[in-house]
């Protein structure tokens, strides 16, 4: 296995793990929000947060340009501030698979936390509990299958992330190619034999991750 | 002293307009399903909230819609048990009730926990989770958790009415029991005239959202035996009146 392959691999795990991280970190919180908080604007976020879902990649990923690019809203004050930006970093690459993995997080765990009996939650509230404690005592371990299979399903998207990653982060080798985006540059270039080498590692792992963490949601069934 | 209780909430065609006092006694709610018994009592623990009106608890402003007061349901010192135990499942019986003893020193929490467990006879199920005890056993782990922290008024929302007879009134000797050991308000909604009958020192009758009457047990049932008794016999005249209007057109 040469150099580039290795990086590729490597940058591939560090990408989907990195915005698995924090998928479940925001996905959790705003989840908790739209399941359990009235508050005005409520389907509006839900309806911003589950584009990414029906949108193309390639769509998501220029809205993420107009945004985070050296001119966009948010990347020109990054830039003046720290003058760093995201673009054609492997950041970006995690920005890229946090936004479109985000929906099925929040989609999952909202259900889930949504059928914790309402009973329960009023019973740690007139015990003396407050939001926070009620919310890591009562609600999280009891919708910890959906929040498992949330993160899984999360993963596996940002895993297979390929559209909004090649908008944002671009293909450079040695820096942001991911393996789906190397495996992209193989096959343009008609390397038959580096693209199957990475076809067969890229689908083993896939498949590993999937098989463990299916494994992992069952046992915490 | 004691819980003082003004509320009015107006839900769909529904409206609640209640108000009464109790002081440290056992007041029944008594009256069919949906006059607003649970709903006054969930007003009263904080987890519904009320249009308008005042609820103090021994002098304590609760909530109070003129100075804009509403205190939340940790802040309010309820003990709060309703039909369905709402226990844990995920925790063990010792665990749920140890989930009640917020505000208790940690040195003394172990020796609370252990108290309940003697005073609700529930010796040998600490270490059992919810899904392997009895109906009356959870009720019995849900009083014992809504109790260790020693509140300042218990609030029942026919926590028995699920339980079979003989564990009924298994039931209401705890009560019993334990009005004895704690001396607080106890507000226990029903529709069961024979438990309002057996606990109360005072029944408040709800009628649709609004108090019908309140009195001693043996008056309020004692005048409702009378007009139910009434009522069979105007029924008997009825049938008497019929069978005269049918034999004269025979």
């Amino acid at each position: 296995m040469n150099g580039s392959v290795l990086f590729s691999l490597r940058l591939y795990l560090q990408v989907a793990l990195t915005a698995t991280f924090f998928v479940i970190l925001v996905g959790v919180c705003i989840a908790y929000l739209l399941a359990r908080k009235d508050f005005r604007g409520r389907d509006l976020i839900d309806s911003l947060v589950t584009l990414p879902l029906v949108l193309p990649p390639t769509v998501t990923g220029y809205y993420l340009i107009i945004l985070f690019g050296k001119s966009g809203l948010i990347g020109k004050h990054l830039f003046t501030l720290m003058g760093w930006n995201i673009m054609f970093t492997w950041y970006a690459a995690v920005l890229a698979s946090f936004v479109v993995a985000l929906p099925l997080m929040i989609k999952t765990a909202r259900a889930a936390i949504e059928s914790v009996d309402k009973n329960l939650i009023n019973a740690s509230h007139t015990l003396g509990r407050s939001e926070v404690e009620t919310v890591f005592k009562v609600i999280l371990p009891l919708s910890g299958r959906g929040l498992v299979a949330g993160a899984v399903l999360s993963f596996a998207r940002a895993m297979g992330e390929f559209g909004a990653t090649l908008m944002l982060a671009g293909n450079i080798p040695g820096r942001t190619d991911t393996m789906p985006l190397a495996i992209y540059t193989l096959a343009n270039s008609g390397d038959r034999s580096g693209a199957n080498i990475m076809v067969l590692i890229f689908t083993v792992i896939s498949g590993l991750f999937l098989y463990i963490s299916n494994r992992f949601a069952m046992r915490t069934a | 002293m004691g819980l003082s209780v003004r509320i009015f909430k107006k839900v769909d065609e529904f409206t609640l307009d209640v108000k009464w006092d109790t002081g440290n006694d056992l007041s029944v709610l008594f009256g069919h399903s949906g006059a607003g018994k649970s709903m006054t009592l969930q007003m009263i623990a904080g987890i519904a909230r009320p249009d308008y009106g005042c609820i103090s608890l021994n002098g304590k402003v609760l909530f109070d819609s003129s100075s804009a007061i509403n205190l939340l349901p940790q802040q309010r010192s309820f003990g709060y048990v309703s039909q369905d135990p709402a226990l844990f499942p995920h925790m063990k019986v010792r665990d749920n009730i140890l989930y009640g003893t917020k505000g208790i020193i940690r040195a003394e929490r172990r020796a609370m926990v252990n108290e309940m467990i003697r005073l609700l006879r529930l010796g040998g199920l600490e270490n059992r989770l919810p899904s392997e005890i009895s109906g009356g056993q959870k009720q019995r782990v849900a009083l014992a958790r809504a109790l260790v922290r020693r509140p300042d008024a218990l609030l029942l929302d026919e926590p028995f009415s699920a339980l079979d007879t003989p564990i009924r009134l298994e039931m209401r000797k705890v009560l019993n029991g334990i009005r004895r050991e704690f001396g607080i308000p106890v507000v226990l909604v029903t529709h069961d005239t024979a438990e309002a009958c057996a606990m109360a020192d005072r029944v408040i009758v709800y009628d649709r959202g609004s108090i019908g009457r309140t009195g001693r047990p043996g008056e309020i049932f004692a005048d409702r035996a009378i007009r139910r008794s009434q009522k069979a016999v105007d029924v008997q005249n009825t049938q008497r009146d019929a069978h005269r209007i049918l034999f004269c057109v025979n």
